[in-house]
Order: C-alpha cells, then structure tokens, then sequence
C-alpha cells in the first residue's frame, strides 16, 4: 500500500463478509418493504432518491439542450415552461431536501450515537412510504401534462392563470413535506433520548448536530409552506381569497409564507451536507475538527439566523423599503454562520496528514465551491445589486453553486465515505477519484458562465435569449455533459463493487466514529453490546492505542 | 404486590404519564363550548375593528387550553415546553415579521 493512503484493508485471501448482518438478516421483498431497521430504510430512500435524481436530471438534460440555441426550437415555449418546473419540484422536494438525511443520517446517527436504532422505527417507515407516494404522484402529473409555475408555486400565476395540474404537484409537494417532518422528529428525539453511556452533547460527532439543526428546520419550517399549498388549492377551486385583491386578499402574502419555509429549506439542504464534510475533512487530515465547539454552535446558529431573512427572495415584489433594509442586514448575518464552518474546516486541513481518497477530493471541491456559491449569496442580499441580479441567470448559478457544488458533492462524498460501512466493499478508487475530478470540472463549465450571463442580464426561465449570448450557453450545456458522464460513472462503478469490492473490513478509513467500531455491514442491532463512549470525539491517538491493546491480545 | 408498592409506583412514574381527573377534562370542556358560542355570539354584534380582535383572542385561549390541559403540556417535562415554546415563537416571528412589511408598506420611500 502506497504512503499517499489512509486505507488498512484486511489480507483479501482471507478476508469474509461477516454472514450474520442487517442485509443477510432476512430475504425477500416483504422484510424490506416492512422493515423497521433504519438502515435498510436507509437503502430504501437510497435507491428511491437515486431515481428520482436521474429523471431530474434528464429534465435537466433537456433544457440545457433547448438553450444551445438562441431560439426556442427543440420544445414549445410552455413545454419548456413545465420541463423547468418539474425539474426544481423534483430536484427540491424528492432529492434534494431528503437526500443526506434520509440515507446517511438515516443510517448513521443511530449508529454514531450508540444506540439500536432510531426511536420511532414505523415513523421512520411512514416517512419513507410518504416520500414514495408523493414522488410518484409527481411523476403522475408529469406524465397528464405536468405544472409550469416553477417550482415556486407563485400566486396570483398559480391561482388565477395557469390551468396545468397546480393541485396535484402542490399535494405531492405537501405529502413530501410530512415525510420531511416526520424524518427531523424522528431524529430529534433519538438524539435527545437515545445516546449511549458517555456520549455528551459535546462528544458528538459533527454530523449529528448539523442533522440536529436541520431536523429542528424540518419541524418548524415546513408545515408553514404545508398551510400555503393549502391555502393555493383552496383559493384555487373555492375562492377564498387570502391572495386575491379583489376580495381583501394579497398575492405576495403567500411569497411570505413560502419562502418563510423555503429559505430555511434551502438549509435543510446544506446543512447534513456540511456535517458529511466535517467528518470527511477530520478523517483524511487525521486531525479533531478545529474549533469543534464553534462548528457545532455554528450549525444551530444558521437554523436560527435562518428563520429571519426569507424576504430577501423578495426585494423586487413590492415589499416595503423598510423591509427591504432589515432583511438585507440580517441576510448578511447568516453569511457569518457558513463562513466559520470553512474557516474551521480549513484550518483542520492546516498541519494535518492530508490524504487523498474520493470522498476528500469531493470535499474539496464542496469547500470551493459552496464558498463561491456563500458569497455570491451575499451579493444578491445587498439591496442594491439585487435588483440588477434578481431573476436573471446569476441566481440560477448561485443556487446551484450551493445545491450541487455544495450538497451534491456532500452527498457523492459521503456515499463513498461510508459506503464500505453500508455494504462492507471498497468501490474502486482510482475511477472514482476520476469521477470526482470530472464532476468538478464539468460543474464549473455549467455553472460558471451562469455567473456571467447573469451580470449581462439573461433572465432566467425563458427558452429563447439574445444570440450575442450564444457562446457562453454552448459551453454551459457542453458542460453539462462532462457533468452527466461524472455522475453516471458512480452508479456504474457501486454497482460494480457491489459484488467484485474489495472486502473492506470494519475501519478501512482509521476514522474514530463509533460506526467505524463495529463490523461491516453492521448487524441488525448494530453493536454486539451497548458501547461506551469513554473516549473523546475525534479522537485518533485513543484509536491507535486501541488498535495496539488489539494486537497484544491477538499475539498474547 | 402490596398495595404501598403500587402506590410508590405511581409516584415515581409521575412525571412520565400524570393523571388528569375526569373533572379537569369536563371543565375544560365547558371552557371551550363557552368560547364557541362567545364567538358566535360576538360575531353578530357590529363592533368595528374589534371583532376580529375579539375572535382571534378568543380562538388563542381556546388553543391555549387544549395544548396546556389536553395535551398534557402544563404536566410535561422543560423539554416538552421548550419545544412548544419553540413553535409559538416561529409563529410569532412569522405573524410578526410579515406584518411588518404590511405596516410600513404605506410609509413609502426613505
Ligand atoms: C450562505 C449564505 C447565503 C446567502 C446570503 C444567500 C442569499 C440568497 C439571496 C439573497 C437569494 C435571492 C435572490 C433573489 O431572488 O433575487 C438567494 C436565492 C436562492 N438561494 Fe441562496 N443564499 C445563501 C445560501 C444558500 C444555500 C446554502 C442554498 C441551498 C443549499 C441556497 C439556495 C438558494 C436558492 C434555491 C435560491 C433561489 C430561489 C428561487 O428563486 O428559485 N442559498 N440566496
Ligand atoms: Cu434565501
């Protein structure tokens, strides 16, 4: 094994699989589809939400192949109108918002925690029955001619003009929401409740408490943007008026309860992403996290700062002035929260023995560019250029500097982090370090020029544009393509290891968590005993003594 | 098992599941159908500005005392209220906030 490498994998002659584990435990379809363990819950939505990734991402396949051209050739304008649609809606609501969560923290926390399972194992089932019968009534309404009033819902264009399917997208979007809810209370009182012997509030691992500042999100946010859906659909079929002036009503009173839950949606989102880095950051540069206590902290600060600017969404709506000055000052006061995590992270790496396995080299590439993405929101909350920035192409490439450059290769980092842990096999690490690489690359040639056409003005959400902008759109959508080939590769390659991975043994990564202290995969109860955590978080030297009472007692 | 140890039982699993009396439970239900009917009764009296404030105050004890007595609120643990406490502040920070926009939308320019 070359220096370059963290990996201590057990002699491959000998090495086995452990017969008795979570996924060996019981076959057939029945005993996944009723599962309580929150680990096969765990593949379920991993499965599930890789799904609904791919169709999102064909959609999205399609509009960037509309844009190649200036003129509106490939699609009608209102298809495209609903091709963009569908593709926030299922991006957002059915990968986005559940994608970490569901799957490693449904996995992990349990076992990071010490504990058997998460508290309310059938909750944990519901919410992934939710999540399913939501996505599918999405892609229902897809299929009977889909809904084009962006993934926003806007009134009065969602009450009073269009006439697609607004009803069933908002019902599959507010069963969503129930699945979301249900995921964040299942998790706050597990790591309330169920923390084994010793496991303080300030011996967890950093990934938990950013779940548990996501969760408290989850709980308190999205039943608001529940009441709106609601209220569109009863303004819609009955008239009652809450967003209709006509009849004493205000259209942008639903931006405000919308965006009241999306902006700390938009958290929901990084959030976990953020926790996966810190545990990838401290794992490859052998070190604690720096300023644990102020990255932890710094996790409930974005959950609270993030109730108090949602309407920086809506500068231009005609909201007061006076409301316009307050929201922007405190949007840039949740710039501060995000902007302590990179310091920190950056200064883990800092003297540390960096090595470069892929979920690092994704890490990497979240810390560049999730900055980016965090700055550029900076300027779209300043006033003044927003109302240059606003609703043009600049908005489009910081939100998806922050969603995919952020959470996308939060998640890809951590599936390849802990995917030795869920399936007890290496996946190849040459091939994915190439994925991690093109995925990069492939981002910033879609994204990057987003930036500028934004400042030039191209406004967001038409298909056809001006053709001095031509150039810039070929190379977002030629990168687009780099972007798709960089997230095919991992499907193929897990797939792969699957069956032909190396056997990676317990703690291939030397990291200290206690889900690296048990076998894997783990068994259904996850640990043979309850554990105890008598050893600092982060703690790498407590490890190697550990690794040598090991030893003795194999020789002796 | 004697009937002591069942009774020292009782008091130690308190504050895990206390005990409302069915007397608690009719007066809070009278405490409400009273509301109920205030509502409709203030409903039909012309008092300006003042009706929506009289409902909604009504509608806020109602919801009060359900939360408090038929929830099981006032018996919980700090963690239990700290939760609620969570939610009402997130609503008023909602209400609030909002309606700060709607108020000093007719101040105009500064
Ligand atoms: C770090 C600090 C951040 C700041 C200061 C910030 C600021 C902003 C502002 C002011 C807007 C509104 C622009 C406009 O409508 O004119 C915006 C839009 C947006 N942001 Fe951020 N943002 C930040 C982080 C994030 C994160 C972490 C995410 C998601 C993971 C995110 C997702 C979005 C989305 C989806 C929109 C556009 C919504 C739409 O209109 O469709 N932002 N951001
Ligand atoms: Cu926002």
């Amino acid at each position: 094994m070359s220096e370059s490498t963290i990996v201590k994998l057990p002699d491959q002659s000998t090495a086995r699989i452990p017969k008795m584990n979570y996924l060996s435990k019981e076959n057939g379809i029945l005993s996944w589809l009723l599962t309580g363990d929150h680990k096969r819950i765990a593949i379920l939505y991993l499965i599930s939400l890789s799904f609904f990734f791919f169709i999102g991402g064909a959609l999205a396949g399609l509009i960037r192949l509309e844009l190649l051209t200036p003129q509106a050739d490939l699609m009608a304008t209102d298809t495209y109108n609903k091709v963009f649609t569908m593709h926030g809606v299922i991006m957002i609501f059915f990968f986005l918002v559940p994608s970490v969560p569901a799957t490693l923290g449904n996995f992990l926390i349990p076992m990071m925690i010490g504990a058997k399972d998460l508290a309310l194992p059938k909750i944990n089932l519901l919410s992934w029955y939710l999540y399913m019968a939501g996505g599918l009534l999405a892609l229902y309404t897809m299929a009977t001619g889909g809904v084009d009033t962006g993934w926003t819902f806007t009134t009065p264009l969602s009450t009073h003009y269009v006439n697609t399917n607004v009803l069933t997208t908002g019902l599959a979007a507010f069963i969503a929401g129930f699945s979301s809810i249900f995921t964040g209370l299942n998790f706050i009182v597990t790591i309330h409740k169920m923390r084994a012997p010793g496991m303080t509030w300030f011996k967890l691992p950093l990934f938990v408490w950013a779940h548990y500042a996501a969760s408290v999100l989850m709980v308190l946010a999205t039943p608001v943007v529940a009441i709106a859906i609601v209220l569109v659909a009863l303004e819609r079929t009955i008239g009652i008026g809450v967003f209709d002036p006509t009849k004493g009503g205000d259209p942008i009173l639903f931006q405000h309860l919308f965006w009241f839950y999306s902006h700390p949606a938009v958290y929901i989102m990084i959030l976990p992403g953020m926790g996966v880095i810190s545990e990838v950051i401290s794992t490859f540069s052998r070190k604690r996290v720096f300023g644990y206590t102020a990255v932890a902290f710094s996790s409930v600060a974005i959950a609270i700062f993030g109730f108090f600017v949602w309407a920086h969404h809506m500068f231009i709506m005609g909201i007061s002035n006076y409301a316009v000055l307050v929201f922007s000052l405190l949007t840039m006061l949740v710039a501060v929260p995000s902007a302590i995590k990179i310091f920190n992270w950056t200064f883990t790496l800092y003297k540390g023995s960096i090595t470069f396995e892929t979920p690092m080299i994704y890490a990497f590439g979240f810390m560049g560019l999730f900055t980016i993405g965090g700055l550029t929101g900076v300027f779209l909350g300043v006033s003044g250029t927003d109302i240059h920035l606003t609703e043009t192409y600049f908005i489009v490439a910081h939100f998806h500097f922050v969603m995919v450059g952020g959470m996308l290769m939060a998640f890809l980092s951590g599936i390849h982090f802990w995917w030795p842990k869920m399936t007890g096999r290496m996946y190849p690490e040459k091939i994915s370090q190439l994925a991690a690489v093109v995925t990069f690359i492939g981002f910033n040639f879609t994204f990057f020029p987003q930036f500028i056409l934004g400042t030039l003005g191209m406004p967001r959400r038409y298909a056809s544009y001006p053709p001095e902008f031509q150039i810039l759109n070929v190379f977002s959508t030629a990168g687009a393509t780099i972007l798709g080939v960089g997230y095919l590769l991992p499907v193929l390659y897990l797939v792969w290891s699957l069956r032909y991975g190396k056997i990676a043994g317990n703690n291939p990564w030397q990291a200290t968590g206690l889900e690296w202290q048990t076998q894997s995969p783990p068994l259904t109860e996850n640990f043979v005993k309850m554990p105890i955590m008598d050893h600092d978080v982060y703690d790498y030297e407590w490890l190697e003594a550990q690794q040598e009472k090991e030893k003795e007692v194999a020789s002796a | 098992m004697s009937e002591q140890n069942a009774h020292a039982q009782h008091a130690e699993g308190k504050h895990a599941h206390h005990i409302v009396s069915p007397k608690t439970y009719a007066l809070i239900l009278l405490a409400l159908l009273v509301g109920t009917a205030t509502t409709v009764w203030a409903s039909y009296v012309d008092l300006g500005i003042w009706n929506p404030v009289i409902a909604l105050a009504i509608a806020c004890t109602k919801a009060t005392l359900v939360v408090l007595f038929f929830m099981h609120v006032k018996y919980s643990s700090k963690l239990t209220m700290l939760t609620v406490l969570a939610g009402i502040f997130m609503f008023l920070t909602l209400i609030g906030m909002t309606l700060a926009d709607y108020i000093s939308r007719a101040w105009g320019q500064w």
